[in-house]
């Protein structure tokens, strides 16, 4: 609130009170004039932690949380440190932020953008964030991302993988440091074709929103580009528990690829049930009949067990990766949790050491100062090798690991084998390619 | 004053008083103060209480006269809320044309639903109307992906077409170039008020449906659509067709709907198919029967209610029990948190649901009996004291010990 508001309806509005009789000193705003939405006035600053903590891809986020809680005792210089000690940039000394203790408040979003949206705008005015973080889906991601860009907050996007959230529905105010669907095409048709061969017929379950449909036409692109048809594509609804409907009408397609456009429990429950249908087992048009999962992760996996074995698939990071930062966060993270993290709690924990540290780097919390620190930022040392965040579209560029669900799993959390970690260069892209055109970051937003 | 006896217009002076205030009555505690946890006073949730008060009064309308328990009110819901944001992605972000057509497309689609579902009448007629509205959000969440946008929801974009918006116009839902997320804030010494444009531009809405409310309720059409719910069987041997009048009630409370779905689109432009699940039908059932189902101040307490309850227990998680009773031993403070917890944060619903439980086994009027009583306890020890509770007049038609429920 700035003085410049000091108005007409305002001075009407201080009278009323005076009316009503409440005979208290009145200091009308210009007293606590703060220069953007949610500015930290005491010694604490508040993240807004908004996960899903029900609904299909509730696994996630649990995990979200619990690299999101790991990140803020680092920040506050509890624990080990985790990658602080890795991390290329230094602003950050685990004395808090600018001098401020980190506290958070936590939301679950249902994986349903109404419900996440809700939770975000009672996190921004009743709580008074000033970061929001998280959000597993694309939909929601989207949705909050809109949200905070209006309010004048920082969006760190969690878990989504839609090319939209940094592609048609960028926003300034919101940041990705997950890889996103075209990557995952980029890096996976190459391995598809040495595997498979270039003379495939793929069949598409898509999960019915922005993430499936965004998937579904990058890897179509990029398999047909290998010499792949696509017989069909099918969109399934999101949370559909059972999809032996849509699995029936494969058989007799003529395809001999399934590619599944899904997450969460979604994945898991279609990739069992394909597997029980002992379409894996097949031979159509002389060849073994596969399954691809193009985005993958541990929590499914873990859940869909034996169904995954040899299946292929993407990911942005893995705990078995061998560098410096992934060590030391694998290890605090093991330490605390007694597993090893996901890629979904990475992407969330370095996310949030991300904004804290553009914020030191800033030397402010100043969104429009914070967004500057942000935009085409190289590092290093977070678990991904080589970083960069594009200020063109707020999309993170670096490495691609494409999966393979392993045949001998020797624990329960050794269940998927690093195939191939796919170099940056071969899964960049313009940012205004036609997957991703027709979108505007907008306007630095301080609020008020 | 318009068309009200005296008591009522004293009756609707106090809820305007009440609606203007509620900057300052939702937010009791100073921001410092260890309640502060318990202020319900900033702009999204005082707008969620006008908002789901207007759709709780509509569904009274129906519900609370006719007796007609509707489970698919949510569909109206969502049908203005879609209707509005396609107008703003269409026309313009001023709110007025988006609520005006949420009120229209929610009360065609009341219409259409309620020419079919009130061929019946009780339990059938309430699964009547659950089947139309998850058919309706079904027809949203996957096969009207065009229109819906299905699962990722209906949003503005900078690209649309707003062709009556010129360059400069505003990028948020205005009233006429004031933007509806504005807010002036009021610092009294430690207390914080915030008075928020879009609030109470609800709140203009929930008065007036509160007002149209009260005429009906006062009219010789609500006489009749209480004669359907106290026995329609001599309604229609007396030669009286009940049906247009049943219907015109479904319509008018389909209308509230779209309005309350429309402005909750205003304040948030975005609209998903979640709001019109069953769910959130059922939740306005719940509303009106804690609040006091047939009264007028009934639905809009209950709403009131339910929505503090939502979004302010739910926020109370383990931390904050923890710091609060941090004074107990150790082993103690764990046996209380992890009790409360149950009842906090993701629990939240099992508070209303006891809450819910009480009031139906305990006062079968609503929290307005309760009220009632309160009211009449003081004025028996007080000689003829003044009553106290502003929603204790109103019941002047309905017998408070009849109970709410369904035909």
């Amino acid at each position: 609130m700035t003085t410049s508001r000091f108005t007409r309806r305002g001075v009407l509005k201080t009278g009323a009170v005076a009316g009503a009789g409440v005979a208290l000193p009145t200091i009308f705003t210009a007293g606590s004039a703060s220069a953007f939405t949610n500015e930290p006035k005491g010694d604490t600053v508040t993240f807004g932690f908004n996960v899903p903590q029900s609904g299909p891809y509730a696994d996630e986020g649990l995990d979200e949380l619990r690299a999101q809680k790991l990140a803020v005792e680092h920040i506050n210089g509890e624990g080990d440190g985790g990658m602080l000690n890795t991390f290329s940039s230094k602003a950050l000394d685990g004395t808090g932020l600018l001098g401020k203790k980190v506290t958070y408040v936590t939301g679950d979003t249902q994986t349903k953008s109404d419900a996440a949206r809700a939770s975000a705008k009672s996190m921004i005015e009743k709580d008074g964030v000033i970061m929001i973080n998280g959000g597993s889906s694309s939909g929601v991601a989207i949705a909050v991302q809109g949200l905070c860009q209006e309010a004048g907050i920082i969006f760190m996007a969690g878990l989504t993988h839609s090319n939209d959230t940094t592609g048609k529905d960028r926003k300034k105010h919101g940041f990705r440091h997950f890889f996103n669907a075209y990557m995952s095409g980029a890096a996976l048709a190459p391995v598809l074709a040495k595997a498979y061969g270039t003379d495939r017929k793929a069949y598409h379950l898509t999960a019915d929103y922005t993430w499936g449909w965004t998937q579904e036409e990058s890897i179509k692109a990029a398999t047909e580009a290998v010499g792949w048809q696509t017989v069909k594509t099918v969109r399934t609804p999101v949370g559909a528990g059972d999809f032996s409907s849509y699995l029936t009408p494969v058989l007799n397609s003529g395809a001999d690829v399934l590619v599944l456009n899904h997450y969460g429990r979604d994945m898991i429950n279609s990739i069992t049930q394909a597997v029980q249908f002992g379409l894996r087992d097949k031979v159509v048009n002389g060849k073994q009949f596969e399954i691809v999962v193009p985005l993958y992760s541990e929590l499914m996996a873990e859940g869909a067990g034996e169904a995954i074995k040899g299946v292929y698939g993407s990911m942005n990071w893995n705990w078995q990766l061998d560098n410096p930062g992934t060590k030391a966060f694998v290890k605090s993270f093991g330490e605390k949790y007694g597993r090893p993290p996901s890629n979904s709690a990475q992407t969330c924990y370095v996310q949030t050491l991300l904004y804290a540290d553009a914020v030191a780097r800033a030397g402010s919390f100043n969104p429009c100062a914070v967004i500057e620190a942000l935009e085409d930022f190289d590092f290093d040392g977070m678990g991904n090798g080589p970083t960069f965040y594009r200020g063109a579209d707020h999309q993170c560029f670096k490495d691609v690991l494409v999966m393979k669900g392993k045949e001998n799993p020797t624990n329960q959390f050794d269940i998927l084998e690093i195939v191939e970690l796919t170099p940056r260069a071969q899964v960049e892209y313009a940012p205004d390619h036609p997957m991703f055109a027709g979108g505007t970051l907008g306007e630095c937003n301080p609020g008020d | 004053m318009l068309g009200l006896n005296r008591k009522d217009t004293t009756f609707f002076l106090i809820v305007i008083a009440l609606t203007l205030f509620t900057p300052f009555l939702m937010q009791p505690f100073g921001e410092t103060s260890p309640l502060a946890q318990f202020n319900g006073g900033y702009p999204d949730l005082m707008a969620k209480v006008a908002i789901f008060g207007i759709f709780a009064i509509g569904f009274n309308i129906l519900f609370g006269l006719t007796g007609y328990l509707s489970f698919g009110h949510a569909a109206f819901l969502g049908v203005g809320s879609y209707a509005a944001v396609w107008m703003f992605k269409l026309l313009t972000l001023n709110v007025f044309p988006a609520v005006i057509l949420a009120v229209i497309m929610s009360g065609l689609l009341a219409l259409l639903i309620g020419w079919i579902s009130l061929r019946r009448s009780g339990i059938y007629f309430s699964i009547l109307t659950l089947a139309m509205a998850e058919m309706a959000y079904r027809l949203a969440y996957s096969v009207l992906t065009p229109l819906t946008n299905g699962e990722t929801g209906l949003q503005v974009r900078p690209t649309d077409p707003r062709i009556l918006d010129g360059p400069g116009a505003a990028d948020y839902p205005n009233l006429f170039g004031l933007e509806l997320s504005r807010s002036w804030r009021l610092e009294i010494g430690d207390h914080l008020f915030t008075f928020n444009v879009g609030y109470y531009f609800c709140a203009a809405f929930a008065i007036l449906a509160f007002y149209i409310s009260l005429r009906i309720f006062r009219s010789p059409f609500g006489l009749m659509l209480r004669a359907v719910k106290a026995n329609q069987q001599r309604m229609n041997y007396t030669g009286l067709n009940p049906k247009p009048y049943t219907l015109a009630a479904f319509v008018i409370s389909g209308m509230y709907a779209g309005l309350a779905g429309g402005l909750m689109a205003a304040m948030d432009p975005l609209a998903g198919a979640e709001r019109m699940q069953w769910t959130v039908g059922g939740e306005v059932v719940i509303m009106t029967i804690l609040g006091g189902a047939g009264t007028l101040m009934g639905p809009v307490l209950g709403a009131g209610t339910i929505k503090y309850l939502e979004n302010i227990f739910s926020k109370i998680n383990e931390n904050v029990l923890h710091d609060w009773f941090s004074f107990l031993p150790d082993g103690l403070e764990n046996a209380v948190v992890w009790i409360l917890s149950r009842f906090t944060g993701e629990g939240w619903a099992l508070t209303l649901g006891l809450v819910f439980m009480l009031v139906v086994a305990f006062l079968p009027g609503g929290l307005v009996e309760g009220g009632q009583r309160i009211a009449r306890l003081l004025r028996r020890r007080g000689g003829k004291g003044e009553g106290g509770a502003g929603g204790g007049e109103e019941t002047a038609h309905t017998s408070p010990s009849t109970p709410p429920a369904a035909e």
